[in-house]
């Protein structure tokens, strides 16, 4: 606007081309916008609404369902299914904090150890991707299998019984155990685990590493004082990235798993595709969204990362 | 006791090494589980050597055609949210407009919720608008999930761009089209490619949004799904290696690329 007005007066003609050039400018990120921003819109945000008022609607598959407002169906939908909501964070948050511990190393490893190596410990990490998770998923099948070496290893070490006696495996077997299905989502969650920790250690100037051994401090004070507080923002997206996903999943508990170990995300899966309990599903569904968006807005705000995006 | 202080001193390389080694060993068996022949109608047992999948690795019914449907789906969705989300990631890097904050909330939600709240809202949707299940509404779902992730890709890259190159191409007299074809788009090319490629990765393996909004249509996910519970072929161990191979192939090639070309720029 100022440009127009501060425009001289010789030139009065294309005062009002300079005008609408200057309009058509303002509106170029809105048309860039536009088009993307309306499909999140419809596919995403629009289908929340129908799914909040799906979970408030009474109501038979022949007859019709109709917003009744029915509360009732979360409390009988948190009654019915709190063991598998339960199970649900508690399988993703172990899985999440077996990730950071397994995957730390390997982003620290990449990071600062690698050396020539490093493109090739990357293209390792990325390379597991380009298999069908559900195919690899079903390899563990093999692996854990019973009789199999993995679990003749442990049971000789009498691991198993340990295990065994914690509730992790039953009966000698890791097969159709919470073990075998905290393992699986370990093994598919790592590398949204290791990207963002290597991308934040990456970062760190190796001088700061030369600086705090020049002032005494070990290697593990090193560690403690100056490189996980620098590698932060890695470690908040990185359990972020791990435990969303992972509190949703259905198909490690299914795959690798038994009855006793479904997870919230079955139930979703069973309710809306084969027992067309339209409302329950959408009840689980809203209260598993809420309780994730909690979670991660609580533990944004204690970590100080408010840049993920 | 020179033993413990090697380990001692390498702690960080061994646990490294460790966990790579747990993210290759599924693959290692993928692939060689490719040359079993089991007994039964599951492929978890090992029995005894065969090339006969990898001889006939359209043999088994319907297999693929989920794959072929599954590619299709993967390139026309990466197609679509690469061009919308560029556009996104540009006007958020590039320009002043209202409303910013709740644009960057709802490119970041779809990203942190899970998947299996996504899938049953959009059904929900889909429902209620009585649309009919099938490809089109698969690839409406695969565009919305990708969408974020190509826009965090190419922000990134857009963001760290010098816009004086532009302004310096516009002072020798090239026109915003020209700026944008030879000086912007060649400068984002990184960006864009990293998000086009996770979007086809993503799309090809989705499961539990297309399980849901896929109807009666099968897409390869769902065919190895529907195998774990009826049989698994042989088959599909040998897609797994195959893709598992022309990948690593690929971005090997890449990067021979990229240093024998900064090898001749020196």
């Amino acid at each position: 606007m100022t440009v127009t007005e501060e425009a001289p007066p010789a030139a009065p003609v294309t005062e009002p081309e300079v005008r609408r050039a200057s309009a058509r400018r303002r509106l170029v990120p809105y048309w860039l916008l536009l088009p993307g921003i309306l499909w999140l819109v419809v596919f995403f945000a629009l289908p929340l609404v129908y799914q909040a008022s799906t979970s408030v609607q009474t109501g038979s598959l022949e007859k019709g369902f109709e917003v009744t407002w029915h509360f009732q169906t979360y409390w009988d939908a948190l009654k019915d299914y709190y063991p598998q909501f339960v199970r649900s964070l508690l399988y993703a948050g172990t899985a999440t904090l077996l990730c950071l511990l397994l995957g730390y190393p390997l982003a620290y490893l990449i990071a600062f150890k690698a050396g020539r190596w490093r493109n090739v410990v990357l293209v390792l990490v990325i390379a597991p991707f380009f298999t069908s998770f559900l195919i690899r998923t079903l390899a563990w099948k093999t692996i854990l299998a019973d009789g199999g070496a993995v679990v003749d290893v442990l049971n000789t070490l009498h691991v198993l019984d340990v295990t065994g006696w914690l509730g992790w495996t039953e009966s000698n077997r890791v097969l159709a155990t919470p073990m075998a299905v905290v393992c699986g989502l370990t093994y598919n969650f790592l590398p949204f685990m290791i990207l963002p920790l290597y991308t934040s250690l990456e970062r760190i100037d190796g001088r700061l590493h030369e600086a705090a051994g020049d002032l005494y401090a070990t290697p593990a004070t090193t560690f403690r004082k100056v490189t996980f507080p620098l590698s932060m923002p890695g470690v908040v997206s990185g359990t972020l990235l791990t435990f969303i996903p992972a509190s949703g999943d259905y198909v490690n508990a299914e795959l690798l798993g038994s009855t006793d170990t479904k997870m919230v995300g079955s139930v979703i899966q069973t309710q809306f595709l084969r027992v067309l309990d339209y409302p329950t599903a959408a009840a689980l569904s809203f209260i598993l969204m809420a309780v994730v968006l909690i979670m991660v807005t609580v533990y944004i705000r204690r970590s100080g990362t408010e840049d993920l995006v | 006791m020179s033993v413990l202080r090697w380990i001692r001193r390498n702690l960080v390389v061994i646990a490294g090494l460790l966990t790579l080694a747990y993210m290759i060993l599924p693959n290692v068996v993928v692939m060689v589980f490719s040359f079993n022949k089991p007994k039964g109608r599951f492929n978890y047992a090992w029995q005894h050597f065969s090339t006969d999948a990898w001889k006939d690795p359209c043999g088994v019914a319907d297999m693929c055609g989920s794959l072929s449907l599954s590619l299709q789906i993967a390139a026309w969705a990466t197609l679509g949210a690469t061009v919308l989300g560029t556009m996104i990631a540009f006007a958020l890097v590039r320009y002043r407009f209202r409303a910013r904050g709740a644009i960057n909330s709802l490119i970041f939600l779809p990203m942190a919720m899970p998947e299996v709240v996504m899938a049953a809202s959009l059904l929900t949707l889909f429902l209620n608008m009585g649309a009919r299940l099938g490809f089109w509404t698969i690839l409406i779902a695969h565009i919305m999930f990708c969408l974020s992730f190509v826009v965090t890709a190419v922000k990134a890259r857009v963001m760290s761009m010098d816009p004086r190159l532009e302004e310096a191409a516009r002072d020798l007299y090239a026109g915003p089209v020209q700026t944008f074809l030879r000086v912007t788009l060649p400068i984002a090319a990184p960006g864009i490619a990293a998000g086009a490629l996770l979007a086809f990765a993503l799309s090809f393996d989705d499961f539990i949004i297309t399980n849901f909004n896929a109807g009666s249509t099968v897409t390869f996910p769902m065919f190895v799904w529907g195998s774990a519970q009826r049989g698994t072929p042989v088959q599909i161990n040998v897609i797994g290696t195959a893709m598992f191979v022309i990948a690593v192939l690929v971005v090997v090639a890449g990067q021979l690329i990229a240093n024998r070309r900064r090898n001749s720029a020196r």
